[in-house]
């Protein structure tokens, strides 16, 4: 399944060998000195042929990687964090979270799907799969971050919502509708980070956004490559060649327009440096806030209006039947 | 009643095309005289199934006369110049051939019961109704347009959801839909959906469901997630009845279930509350 399994392995045994000589190098150190530089320059020829150029289902596989950092790495990182809990009416859905925060000094609704680190927790968070009673935790969120005036900060990082029979019976189509209603209507201002991978609507439900910032090797897309396969050919195991249609990259939606900036990643992607990852990502947040702190709620507003109202609008003939 | 011109020159172009006498009832097998469907609005005269309807025809069934289409001339585009077994272009012109639709939603304006108001009707033979660029740009257009005249709107739904071949694009679509809506319903206008076979995807997850007064067609099926995705995650069937109109009536989703042939008059009856209420509405929540 993973393109990179047998090359990283490779990878792998290299960091290993080289381990084993730093420890044994008290000995010999002038020999072993050379043959950990000689290690050191194939470890990074290898990372370059594995992770140089990844294929846009490769990038799918770094933006699911188990050691990505996920929204709480990102929310550890703010100066502190009082988590909210809750839609006030059925339960706490784990596969997100949210609560004000100070980030930077300044105070911030931070709200993010969370996926596991491990089965034990994919199992409590679903997977990073919201459900309706999470997507009402969210519109409650983002009226409460219009109530205390603060901005919102979302961190985006989901396959797609919960597809399952409960979320059904509970109106995942409401709940994500109206979601996407209390962000178009906050009166905040709205910075969304797609940190892993951002499925469908379940994933615009967290990112309609006055900034959208999109990690290198993150993926935002219509549906997964899993589910665009099975819908248009029906056949899911048609994903790499639904992912290559797709145009799902950060490159390819920043030229379309629909993100704004792109955070880059180390060569091989988040995972293999986690902390200056988060860092680099709270930088740009913070300054994307900064600069969305001019705007009066009204401009915000108007300009977030626009905005989406131009994305993808057809050209025009100016006949009297298409006229408004 | 006359026949307007622009549903004359329709039905010609629709009676060309289906050449076919019969249909057959998908639920109970009886085989229907074309004509005799039409005039029945496309329900089983045996076992009341309502089968999936043509925009102009459901149009033409909800206005009084006329109708002023608005939002045709928008083009279609290729944003991605998408190809798999067929180019995208490709698959829109069969389409376009096939339906005589230019996409798959139709909007205007027209006089409903005395009231003017807006209306948007997908079209599941387009593409299975599915959202891209051009169905968005036509709701939001035909949503700017009810604010500037302060009118109601009712959209019928029918959609299998967000389209693949217009990728992000198309996925863009709920934001663009929602941000009209919002305007629309911060400015004291009403929005009426009703949702036929089937509302699913990206359209059940925006504009479907931010409407003031939802009401569905018996039977149809409505949902976030499709049936056999469902299925597949959960690993066992469905029951028949999950997902249908009368279901989500039963779990509080939808505000009422009614037969097409009343679906006219209960849409007059709620645009006259809505007229005498008018003087008391709230207008412009924010402007
Ligand atoms: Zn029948």
């Amino acid at each position: 399944m993973n393109p990179f399994a047998d090359r990283e392995r490779a990878l792998f045994e290299l960091e290993r060998r080289i381990a084993e000589l730093r420890t044994a190098s008290a000995d010999q150190p002038v020999v072993i000195a050379s043959e950990i530089a000689t290690l050191e320059a194939k470890y990074q020829e290898v990372l370059h042929d594995v992770y140089g150029s990844p294929t846009p289902w490769q990038k799918v596989h770094i933006a699911r990687h188990p050691n990505r950092p996920t929204a709480l790495e990102y929310i550890a990182a703010f100066d502190r964090f009082d988590e909210l809990h809750g839609d006030r009416a059925y339960r706490d859905d784990q596969a997100v979270v949210g609560g004000l925060g100070l980030l930077r000094g300044r105070a911030v609704m931070a709200i993010g799907q969370q996926r596991g680190r491990d089965t034990k927790e994919n199992l409590r968070r679903n997977f990073g799969m919201v459900a309706p009673e999470g997507y009402r935790k969210v519109q409650r969120l983002a009226h409460l971050a219009t109530r205390f005036g603060v901005p919102m900060v979302t961190f985006v990082d989901t396959k797609g919502a919960d597809p399952g029979i409960g979320s059904e019976e509970r109106a995942q189509s409401e709940a994500i509708a109206q979601c996407l209603v209390a962000f178009t209507d906050a009166t905040v201002p709205i910075v969304a980070v797609i940190i892993g991978e951002g499925g469908s609507g379940g994933a615009l439900a967290l990112a309609i956004a006055d900034r959208v910032i999109m990690l290198e090797n993150s993926t935002y897309s219509v549906a997964s490559p899993e589910g665009c396969a099975a819908i248009l050919w029906a056949d899911a195991t048609k994903a790499e060649e639904a992912a290559s249609h797709l145009k799902l990259t950060a490159q390819d939606l920043l030229r379309f327009g629909i993100v704004d900036e792109i955070v880059p990643e180390p060569l091989g992607g988040a995972n293999r440096d986690p902390a200056t990852v988060v860092a680099r990502v709270l930088d740009r947040v913070d300054a994307a806030l900064s600069d969305l702190d001019r705007y009066a709620s009204p401009t915000l507003l108007s300009a977030r209006y626009e905005k989406y109202r131009r994305i993808g609008s057809s050209k025009r003939d100016s006949s009297p039947a298409g006229k408004r | 009643m006359p026949m307007p011109e622009w549903l004359h020159v329709r039905r010609a172009k629709d009676e060309e095309r289906n050449t076919a006498q019969w249909s057959k009832c998908p639920e109970c097998g009886e085989m229907l005289y074309r004509r005799d469907l039409a005039a029945n609005l496309w329900v089983c005269s045996r076992c009341n199934h309502h089968f999936r309807m043509g925009a102009y025809d459901r149009i033409s069934g909800i206005v009084d006369g006329d109708f002023a289409e608005i939002g045709a001339d928008v083009q279609v585009g290729d944003p991605l110049s998408w190809t798999d077994r067929k180019s995208y272009p490709a698959k829109l012109a069969g389409d376009r051939e096939k339906s005589g639709l230019s996409e798959g939603v139709v909007c205007g304006f027209g006089q409903i019961g005395g009231f003017e108001a807006g209306l948007g009707v997908m079209d599941f033979h387009f593409r299975g109704g599915t959202m891209g660029t051009v169905v968005g740009e036509r709701i939001a257009l035909l949503l700017e347009e009810g604010r500037s005249r302060a009118v109601p709107c009712i959209i019928f739904t029918a959609s299998g959801g967000a389209r693949m071949e217009e990728g992000m694009f198309a996925l863009m679509q709920l934001a663009k839909a929602t941000a009209a809506v919002t305007r629309f319903v911060n400015d004291g206008n009403l929005l009426i959906t009703v949702l036929t076979d089937p509302t699913t995807g990206g359209v059940s997850a925006s504009f479907a469901f931010q409407a003031d007064v939802i009401v569905a067609e018996p039977g149809a099926m409505i949902g976030f997630a499709g049936r056999r995705v469902i299925e597949q995650t959960i690993r066992q069937k469905l029951p028949d009845r999950f997902q249908t109109a009368e279901f989500l009536l039963e779990k509080g989703h939808i505000d009422m279930v009614v037969e097409r042939r009343r679906i006219k008059e209960m849409l007059v009856h709620l645009l006259g509350y809505a007229a005498k209420g008018a003087a008391r509405r709230l207008h412009g929540v924010r402007a």
